[in-house]
């Protein structure tokens, strides 16, 4: 009997192997004459256990890993084509802790299907948004979006709902729904499982978003940078198309829409909506003065629905289940679930997707196990790089859009880099000042200049140069960036720096007595 | 620098005329010519703005300001490096300085006999098992000096 084996084809899990894992086991399987079909699936996002082998048996799955090459012949002497028992073995995957607490709604299929067949997409619960919002009217489309409280995930947490109103209200013939998957936040990679693991989720929230705005056309703006996952979504296109479920008659219905991906160019910038636009429209990547709104003149000047990739792969569930479904989930203005990302230096790094209303702590100790090395963890950084250093005191922070801004955090787009006791906090102050001065479109003198100023008042702060006047130089020179910017570049690079030096000062040099 | 040939020529139109009729095509474009290319010569600007009907300046604008686009030939193959907090973390800057250290140039140079480009990049996606590298196409984690060292003689340094 043919067994079917389970090994990931995300960027992460290559990262460690899994390509060559899979050549192992196939060849291990001919010689010992066993019928084996190798499924590439996604990753679960238990990175810690990458590159993780899983293989079905009597309708159950089984977890193996990590699994290096020269595991291979052992875990088939330890008969794992059957489940045997081996000391890379944990058991039913589905109820390994780390997965079995989560509540995956975004993520409910990344890692269980074939990212390439929409068959299996199918047999999942896949289309069944699509299929509801066919049938609805395009207001009733909104209407569920918004009841649902879904929040743009991308970072900025504006709420979807209305944004695709915005784009519905207008009277105009040719709109766009355009997906931001330029995710360059340090310590994320949720767009990046989704587009590998479940691009089907994507490609189905899109058409969703199309109908529901009365837009044709879909733009991916996709980042060089992810070579797998532009591989993952251009297949993944295709087959959809080839099943009619995009194009010029969806499923029939005589509805249309189709998708493009535009790949980007290592340009940190272009995750800014309007700069993403300018991005897509051919131009160098300089941010545009809102108003006007991208939701009234966005790409080519045309309204246009920008959302994230899991902003967009969560409408299929909300469709599928309802705006209530999915509103029950969370705490406060902060409705449904986040995908977390845990990074850095941590035991067991890896996605976690839970309800609003979690704390740090508990993702950084129950789920993450504390840090890699074992030493105290001293901070972390929530957002990516523009967000705010956390120090141990405010770990007890629930995962919740305003009890972040309480504390001057934010969430961004979920990620968290954790940091043992080693860093230099005002080393990570100069580099968030460093980044911004090489990510910076130029466009905005205080993003441009205050950059490039930034790095220097911290480093003569360190030296302990002139100490007091430089603090409140720094201090005034952060203000400027955060009022004066034209954009979140310049405008939150103060985040981290100011957050290294209220919590860490003793990091800045020393203090006069 | 080889001269940009006829044939060098000839081979920007094309790939500029087969996506000149979709909507903003420049930087489709551009990657067209760095895939076929390795790079962006600066003799293929004027062509590019030629056939796409735009002034030289703006070809050259949107080629500086990205940058993934290069305007010089690179190495047979980019060694790149992330340099983001994650990869920070976990000692990134350590294997930073071992990377230059092993090529024997610093970021966006390339070795003497053509073999590598070394390139910084902010984050490759990898955060979890921080700290990361692409060579060529290929990501990998986890990534010690030592393990470093190991990749390159894989590729045959």
């Amino acid at each position: 009997m043919t067994v079917t084996v389970y090994v990931p084809k995300d960027s992460s899990a290559l990262s460690l192997g899994a390509e060559a894992v899979a050549r192992a086991i196939e060849r291990e399987a001919a010689t010992r004459g066993e019928a084996v079909r190798l499924v590439r699936n996604g990753s679960r996002g238990l990175y810690f256990l990458e590159p993780m082998v899983e293989v079905m048996v009597a309708g159950e799955r089984y977890a193996y890993g990590p699994v290096d090459v020269t595991d291979v012949p052992g875990l088939f002497d330890a008969g794992f084509l059957k489940g045997g028992s081996h000391p890379l073995g944990h058991g039913r995957t589905e109820a390994i802790p780390y997965l079995a607490r989560q509540q995956r709604l975004t993520f409910a299929r990344v890692g269980i299907t074939d990212p390439a067949s929409v068959a299996d997409y199918l047999l999942h619960g896949g289309y069944v948004g699509l299929k509801n919002a066919l049938a609805m009217a395009p207001s009733d489309i909104v209407k569920t979006v918004t009841d649902s409280g879904l929040r743009g995930r991308g970072g900025a947490a504006f709420p979807t709902g209305i944004k695709w109103k915005t784009v519905l209200d207008q009277p105009v013939e040719q709109k766009y729904v355009c997906c931001n998957a330029d995710e360059g936040d340090s310590g994320t990679f949720s767009d990046r499982m989704i587009m590998e693991g479940d691009p089907f989720a994507l490609i189905e929230g899109m058409t969703i978003a199309g109908l529901a705005v009365g837009a044709t056309m879909g733009y991916i703006y996709a980042r060089a940078e992810y070579p797998h996952a532009c591989r993952a979504l251009a297949t993944a296109i295709d087959a959809a198309r080839n099943a009619n479920f995009l194009g010029d008659n969806i499923q029939g219905t005589g509805r249309r829409f189709d998708i493009e991906v535009r790949l980007g160019a290592g340009a940190y910038i272009c995750g800014e909506e309007t700069s993403m636009l300018e991005s897509l429209e051919g131009k160098r990547g300089e941010v545009r003065a809102k108003p006007p709104l991208p939701a009234i003149e966005g790409l080519f000047g045309k309204p246009t629905v920008v959302n994230n990739v899991i902003s967009l792969a969560t409408v299929p569930v909300i469709l599928a289940k309802g705006g209530e479904y999915y509103r029950d989930f969370g705490v406060g203005r902060s409705r449904g679930t986040l995908p977390l990302q845990l990074t850095g230096n941590l035991k067991r790094g890896g996605l976690v997707e839970l309800a609003f209303g979690c704390s740090l702590r508990e993702l950084l100790y129950d789920y993450a196990g504390g840090s890699a090395t074992g030493r105290p963890l001293k901070a972390i950084q929530v957002g990516g790089p523009l967000g705010a250093y956390l120090p141990e005191s405010q770990f007890d922070t629930v995962v919740d859009y305003e009890a972040l801004a309480a504390i001057g955090a934010l969430l961004g787009h979920g990620g968290i880099v954790a940091f043992d006791d080693t860093v230099d906090m005002a080393h990570m102050a100069r580099y968030a000042m460093e980044f911004c001065a090489t990510e910076s479109c130029g466009k905005c003198t205080p993003c441009r200049i205050g950059s490039t100023r930034g790095q220097d008042v911290i480093a003569d702060i360190k030296a302990g140069h002139r100490r007091d006047e430089n603090l409140t130089l720094l201090n005034e020179l952060l203000d400027t960036m955060q009022y004066g910017s034209l954009c979140g570049l310049g405008g939150m690079t103060p985040y981290p720096v100011r957050s290294a030096l209220k919590h860490f000062p003793a990091d800045f040099g020393p203090q006069r007595a | 620098m080889t001269a940009f040939s006829a044939a060098d020529v000839s081979l920007v139109e094309r790939i500029a005329a087969d996506l000149a009729h979709k909507p903003g095509p420049l930087l489709e474009v551009l990657h067209g010519v760095q895939h076929a290319l390795g790079y962006v010569p600066a003799d293929a600007v004027p062509v590019i703005a030629r056939v796409l009907n735009l002034s030289r300046a703006e070809v050259h604008g949107v080629v500086t300001f990205y940058h993934h686009f290069r305007s010089t030939k690179p190495g047979r193959t980019i060694v790149q490096v992330c340099r983001a907090e994650a990869c920070q973390s976990m000692n990134g800057a350590a294997l930073e300085a071992h990377a230059k250290a092993r090529l024997g140039v610093d970021y966006h140079g390339t070795t003497a006999d053509g073999r590598y480009s070394l390139e910084p990049v902010y984050c490759l996606g990898n955060c979890a098992l921080a700290p990361s590298v692409m060579i060529g196409d290929d990501i990998h984690g986890r990534v010690t000096p030592a393990r470093f060292d190991a990749l390159l003689e894989g590729e045959g340094a």
